[in-house]
């Protein structure tokens, strides 16, 4: 018979090469991302960080979902911001809140700060990667915690850094620049100032990025907590159109 | 004891030849010198109220909890022995954190307790394991309303609307029946809660305790934790207060 000394086992690189216990059944790797979000933005101010993300749920280059929230709010502190693998990022929402509510559960009055929820979830990423089947995502952290702000990035490979302004995907070719021009010329720029700064770097974005959306979401964390606007419209100006010829 | 010497008091899996299985009852033996503690499921909520006697005067005020939060919707009270509650707890903890990484829902109370009961039961079957010496219940709130379940050695359960464990409760019981629980709320059922346990202290064999009060319900937007300093305070001068009436009342006669 053909499936004789097939046997199912937990060995997924086939490490045992005794025949009898080979498998060739497949283990389940995420290839490739699915439903994807794209850039996400975030920035640090005088007395708060805010992110930004479009509502833009991708499928190839479909625009698919369009009303999706890549904000996430992790606890009065904390505010996660998914771009990639939107599955992946819903994965990880719900570890976060297995984690609150293991933390809830001590009843000690304390909770994780931005900068331990980002630490663990960069061990979450790292292990992940370390098991070749990465969380396809990259996720900007942003918080506010003892009057000061936090800002963080990890990746699928659980590469992590810190820095006041970041930008994932293609917005770290078109809106990093503009965040760390902006940034240096104001390393103290009020909340007005840097929402209006995200919606620009949004409206770039949005003009350049085949796999942005005109809807976005803007979270803010300050000593008052989180809160999440949006989604908001990016009107942009498009008058430049009526001199593209050659394409009808 | 009728079962010492007979030789079928060894093993819990072992009956004895009237039916019963003997380490079971020895278990509950082991509520026997634990604190009182009462739970109160009133209409809009649950609250505990825990006789914490203190051991020694060198341990931490509010160390060693005697209630424990299993999930936002789910909170334990115990009497017996600690470590075996904490065990349970985990595994409970466990379930309803498997439950809603699964379903993406709050775990319903019912499937809890059967989950946690059945855990017990096993307990109760095997030469090789001890049943477990404490009574747990368990106070909740959901879209069924206010729960409260006790879960005793054997591992069998029943739902409530009043229940005491430990030393004091069979005066607690007298005391609960008292109360018109489905009229009463938390913010009221607290302090009626704390009073009770004031109440049944027995202060010539036990000195020191602490007392440990929690709240599930409306009056916590749905989550069980342990009550705020104000309420608690409040309640504890509410409880020291009428037991201070009936102790003159009694000195009156």
């Amino acid at each position: 018979m053909a499936t004789d000394g097939f046997y199912l086992t937990s060995d997924p690189l086939g490490a045992k090469c005794d025949k009898k216990e080979t498998t060739n059944m497949a283990i389940g790797r995420t290839l490739r991302p699915i439903v994807t979000g794209s850039s996400v933005l975030g920035i640090t101010f005088s007395d708060g960080v805010m992110l930004a993300a479009d509502t833009l749920g991708s499928y190839g280059s479909l625009a698919r979902y369009r009303d999706l929230s890549r904000l996430l709010k992790v606890n009065d502190t904390t505010v996660a911001a998914g771009s990639g693998d939107y599955a992946d990022f819903q994965y990880i929402a719900r570890l976060f809140e297995s984690l609150n509510i293991e933390s809830d559960s001590y009843c000690d009055g304390h909770s994780y700060t931005p900068r331990s929820f980002y630490s663990w979830l960069t061990r979450v990423m790292y292990n992940r990667r370390t098991k070749i089947n990465p969380l396809w995502n990259t996720v900007i952290m942003g918080g506010y915690h003892d009057n000061k702000p936090f800002l963080g990035v990890v990746n699928s490979l659980g590469v992590s850094f810190e820095a006041p302004t970041l930008a994932t995907g293609f917005g770290g070719y078109i809106a990093q620049p503009l965040m760390r021009d902006a940034y240096e010329k104001n390393p103290s720029m009020s909340k007005e100032e840097a929402q209006k700064l995200l919606e620009k770097c949004m409206t770039v974005l949005y003009y350049r990025d085949a796999r942005s959306w005109n809807k976005y979401e803007i979270a803010t964390i300050t000593t008052d907590g989180v809160t999440i606007t949006g989604p908001m419209k990016l009107e942009g100006n498009w008058e430049v159109a009526n001199y593209v010829r050659g394409y009808d | 004891m009728s079962s010492i010497g007979t030789g079928y008091d060894l093993s819990a899996s072992t009956y004895s030849p009237d039916g019963r299985v003997f380490q079971i009852e020895y278990a509950s033996k082991a509520l026997e010198n634990s604190g009182t503690a009462v739970g109160l499921r009133c209409k809009d909520g649950v609250v505990f109220a825990v006789e914490k006697l203190v051991m020694s005067k060198l341990h931490e005020a509010g160390s060693d909890r005697r209630i424990f939060t299993v999930d936002n919707h789910v909170g334990i009270a115990s009497a017996g022995l600690i470590a075996d509650a904490r065990k349970v707890v985990r595994r409970a903890r466990n379930e309803a954190s498997n439950f809603r990484f699964m379903l993406n829902e709050a775990i319903p109370i019912e499937h809890l307790i059967d989950r946690v009961s059945g855990y017990v039961h096993a307990h109760t079957l095997y030469s090789a394991v001890r049943p477990f010496g404490f009574n747990l219940m368990f106070g909740s709130s959901g879209p069924e309303g206010p729960r409260l379940y006790m879960i005793d050695p054997s591992g069998v359960y029943w739902g409530y609307f009043g229940c005491a464990i430990g030393k004091g409760k069979q005066a607690a019981k007298t005391e609960i029946e008292k109360l018109k629980l489905q009229e009463l709320t938390c913010r009221e059922a607290i302090n009626e809660a704390a009073k009770i346990i004031y109440k049944v202290h027995d202060e010539v064999k036990d000195k020191a305790f602490e007392l440990e009060l929690s709240w599930v319900g409306e009056v916590s937007k749905g989550f069980h934790q342990l009550v705020p300093e104000d309420v608690f305070a409040a309640a504890e001068q509410f409880a020291k207060d009428a037991v201070k009436e009936t102790d003159s009342e009694e000195e009156d006669l």
